[in-house]
């Protein structure tokens, strides 16, 4: 609750702030700000569920949880995106404004009781990242993606709002509590098909913006030509807000599990099969990322196909493992890109990562711990996060898929260790590559947060 | 407490050699190798056979979900555990002579490895020991990948993916197990053992974890991987592949697929078995091609595996007897000659059996160290080589008349192809190659000396090791029989 206001106020705060000459106090107030709301998320932790606005916004742990993953993932972005000094064009303070906004968005999908409430944040949050992806004006590249992102995601949000529609209809309600009354009082003779089809099309909707098959045409594309610093933005809050509010619809409203699970595990499947073989193709180190992203989230996919006890927790691990590894990943290519271009262009294929453990060994074990997480080998965070997913399909009993994810993350080797051979195993050239100490911090930070909960998971666990 | 020690010392001194700096960084890898190894045998007084698991140590790791850092040592660990330690200060001596460009990673590579290694022989608890299987993998990886032959970045990747492959299924077979141990679930092995699961159930559990231990052995037909990275690794990572690695899959055999699955070795026993006989005549055909020194020596560790998997599907004392003892035999020739290859090799900078000939004219001391490895590893009476493979066979032959008699070709042609690699490197006419070949120095005979040492003492006196796994060996059984 306290998040969504301070964030606002401080957004507005940050647009008055690029009135003044000095654009340096731009980036410590961001982060200023976002500490704040931070510590403020956990004011209300452990008192029990609370609503608030009409009851359209639910607080309880687990919206706090997932607040806290977006908002420390917020805080990273914002440290190493460096004040965007590097560009004249840019325009830092709208660009932290839209953030903080952004986040807003994030945090209303996460803790909504109410299906307006979802629209709202999914609109806040998409609306601010269509502008921040066309951030690069003088990119053809950002401006083709920001312009993609905005057509597929309006004609989503289309889907999303056909789909509350009917179901409205059918319920009479937009209240989840109303919602899932509904749902399991209905009578198995007289199903409702409006409120089926609103189901469905509730879920392409919400699917479309976690970007699970086969509503990911965008991804690759959008995340390639999005500036790196908000394509981290998008794979790690979007994505994990996106969750957050699929999960919520489908364990608190939804209580007709033999009805969508079929559905969910088939996108799951689709998914798997699309991020991983995709990326095995790929030349470019950040376009490999976005169909991982993908692949990432057919594994959150299955714990929701799943839906057993350990779901919830095994969600909010493998949110906070992927995004802690995906800040790693993008902050090493953004510092490794900028080093070494190609034509004017920043140098974003795997080549460029070449000999990076003689140029920089620090970076390169950032960049290989992060690998290592997001392929799920053991000592890392990301291992944890697949022990939960597929410790959920098997409370559920639905090992086959569980099978499936394990041949994929076998593919997923493939693809994540191609960059930890370029920067070990192969001969570069021998520039320096420097890095401010702030940016360092963080990068070690994510790092030893990804080992040491892949050591103590407990640590965590007890948080929960 | 003792486990939890043996354990983190090599972690230890892995950090010190790795902040210590280059010029101190062998002898401090040695210091902690000789260290472990010290802690081993002390550990190894104390240690009472029939008493079960022991110096044993517990911690909640996941408290909600049961799963504990937990370790300990049986009569089983404790063999491989001595096994681990006392390699890894020979592995660590023999790597002396080479000058390896950043030699702190290098050799605190080693070390990690040797405490990734005796954690998965002493872990207690399933997931603490899929996380030791998994985290073995990544040192030697590097070692290999990074001081490796010209093919090396394939080469090794092939084996990264392929083991990890493996393992994984494994993992999913230890999340099932995990599922259907009763009340808050517990992943303790023992626990495991309690499970009473449908034929089924035990039939796929029992594929799981055979992929995963067949391919990190290798049984036939995974074992594609193992003769490219053997080749081209670094002899230190070779002796650590062939000497420590391999043994835990077919420790993983011991431990987990016999006991868990019992039911699943009845249906799927058979076929498992036809699978390690055909690797045995298979490895050892090839073996006789190869003119690659190394290579040959692959090979021939390829056919030996295949009989300790043999011993093991036999489910019987003498198997088990036979493939622990066997295991500790292996260890010791495997590393010895590949040590010789390695000298030969750094010596005439040839692997080539044509190319070579005529060594022993100038190396009196060589000579004999080489045919005695040779002889154990061919299993002449009284070699540490004869023991395991008598067991083995003996135990092949009474599960199945012609599968023993087929097994059995196995002392023929490994004579054929190591007495081949013996005389075209060392007899016959001297060759361009070897010309000014020098014998043994001083740091290479104390390398091969307590090798030999332990031929010789397994050979006369096995007892003393079967001594240690018998009990241990024994229970297990019978847990298999009930």
């Amino acid at each position: 609750m306290y998040p969504i206001i301070l964030l606002s106020v401080f957004g507005v705060v940050t647009l008055f702030l690029g009135f003044s000459k000095s654009k340096n106090i731009l980036l410590p107030s961001t982060l200023l700000f976002l500490a704040i709301a931070l510590g403020s998320n956990f004011i209300e932790w452990g008192k029990g569920p609370l609503l608030y606005f009409y009851d359209m916004l639910r607080v309880d742990n687990l919206t706090l949880a997932f607040n806290g993953i977006v908002l420390i993932s917020a805080f990273m972005i914002a440290a190493i995106s460096g004040g965007f000094q590097d560009n004249a064009d840019s325009e830092p303070a709208e660009y932290y404004g839209l953030m903080l906004f952004s986040l807003v968005g994030a945090i209303m999908m996460i803790g909504f009781d109410h299906l307006i409430m979802l629209f709202i944040g999914v609109e806040i949050l998409s609306v601010a990242m269509y502008v921040l992806t066309g951030s690069n004006k003088r990119n053809l590249r950002s401006n083709e993606a920001a312009l993609k992102y905005f057509l597929m995601g309006a004609f989503a949000t289309g889907f999303l709002l056909f789909g509350m529609t009917l179901i409205y209809g059918a319920t009479g309600s937009f209240q989840l509590t109303a919602i899932q009354g509904f749902a399991s009082n209905m009578n198995p003779a007289s199903q409702s098909y409006i409120f089926y089809a609103g189901l469905l099309l509730l879920l392409i909707g919400m699917l479309f913006k976690v970007s699970a098959a086969p509503f990911h045409f965008w991804t690759p594309d959008v995340y390639e030509g999005a500036p790196t610093i908000f394509t981290t933005f998008m794979s790690t809050i979007v994505k994990t807000a996106g969750f957050a509010a699929l999960f919520r619809l489908l364990n608190h409203s939804f209580a007709i599990y033999n009805f969508w699970w079929i559905v969910i595990a088939v996108i799951a499947v689709l998914t798997l099969l699309v991020g991983n073989i995709g990326a095995t193709s790929q030349n470019s180190f950040k376009r490999m990322l976005a169909y991982s992203g993908i692949s990432h989230a057919g594994y959150l996919l299955i714990a929701l196909t799943a839906l057993t006890k350990p779901t919830q927790n095994a969600i909010i691990f493998y949110s906070l493992a992927y995004s802690l590894s995906t800040i790693a990943a993008f902050g090493v290519l953004m510092l490794v890109a900028k080093e070494k271009t190609i034509e004017g262009q920043p140098n974003e294929r795997y080549e460029a990562f070449n000999g990076l453990a003689k140029q920089n060994p620090l970076l390169a074990f950032v960049l290989t711990v992060s690998m290592l997480s997001l392929a799920g080998i053991p000592l890392t965070a990301g291992f944890w996060g697949k022990f939960f997913i597929f410790t959920s399909a098997a409370e559920r009993g639905i090992m086959w898929i569980a099978v499936i994810a394990v041949l994929m993350s076998t593919v997923g080797i493939y693809y994540y260790f191609r960059v930890i051979i370029s920067s070990y195993f192969k001969e570069g050239d021998t520039v320096r590559i420097r890095v401010a100490p702030f940016y360092q911090i963080i990068l070690v930070l994510a790092t030893f947060l990804t080992i040491l909960f892949g050591l103590a998971p407990g640590i965590f666990e007890k948080l929960i | 407490m003792l486990t939890l020690l043996l354990i983190l010392l090599p972690i230890a001194a892995g950090v010190i050699t790795l902040l210590a700096g280059e010029r101190m960084a062998k002898q401090l890898a040695l210091v902690g190798g000789l260290a472990g190894l010290g802690l081993a045998i002390f550990t190894w007084l104390q240690f009472d056979p029939a008493a079960g698991s022991q110096f044993g140590f517990k911690y909640a790791w996941l408290t909600s979900g049961g799963i504990s850092f937990a370790a300990g040592i049986d009569g089983i660990s404790m063999l491989l555990v001595l096994l681990t330690t006392f390699l890894t200060p020979l592995i660590i001596l023999s790597a002396f002579k080479n000058e390896y460009k950043n030699p702190t990673a290098f050799y605190s590579l080693i070390l990690f490895m040797e405490a990734a290694l005796i954690g998965v022989f002493t872990a207690t608890d399933a997931f603490l020991f899929y996380l030791f299987f998994e985290a073995a993998l990544i040192p030697v990886y590097f070692l290999a990948a990074i001081w490796g032959g010209e093919n090396r970045i394939k080469v090794t990747f092939k084996f990264f993916i392929y083991t990890i492959f493996g393992s994984l299924f494994m993992f999913v077979a230890l999340v099932y197990l995990y599922y259907q141990t009763p009340g808050a679930h517990t992943s303790e092995i023992s626990a495991f053992y309690q499970l009473q699961l449908s034929p089924a159930a035990q039939g796929y559990v029992f594929w799981a974890f055979f992929i995963a231990f067949a391919i990190k052995m290798p049984l036939f037909p995974f074992h594609t991987w193992q003769p490219d990275t053997y080749t081209e690794s670094p002899t230190a990572a070779t002796m650590l592949l062939s000497g420590i690695m391999l043994k835990m899959g077919v420790y993983g055999l011991i431990r987990l697929l016999l006991p868990i699955v019992p039911l699943g070795m009845e249906q799927w026993g058979f076929l498992a078995m036809i699978l390690s006989v055909i690797g045995i005549i298979y490895g050892s055909i090839i073996a006789i091609q190869q003119s690659d020194m190394k290579t040959l020596i692959a090979y021939s560790s390829f056919a030996h595996v295949g009989l300790m998997a043999a011993g093991v599907f036999s489910s019987s004392l003498n198997g088990l007897q036979g493939a622990l003892i066997q295991m500790l035999a292996h260890g010791i020739n495997v590393i010895g000659l590949f040590f010789i290859v390695d000298i030969i090799y750094s010596r005439t900078k040839t692997r080539y059996l044509d190319q070579l000939g005529g060594i022993t004219q100038s190396t009196p001391h060589l000579s004999v160290y080489f045919m005695i490895l040779l002889l154990g590893s061919v299993a002449l009476p009284l070699t540490n080589g004869f023991v395991g493979e008598f067991l083995l066979l003996s135990s092949v032959f009474q599960y199945k008349g012609w599968l023993g008699a087929v097994a059995g070709l196995t002392i023929i042609l490994g004579s054929v192809y190591m007495l081949r690699l013996f005389q075209k490197s060392m007899f016959g006419p001297k060759s361009k190659w070897v010309e000014g070949f020098q014998d043994l120095t001083a740091s290479e005979r104390a390398v091969l000396l307590p090798l030999i040492v332990m031929v010789f003492w397994i050979g006369i006196y096995p007892s003393t090791f079967l001594k240690i796994t018998e009990p241990a060996v024994t229970q297990l059984l019978q847990l298999v029989n009930n």
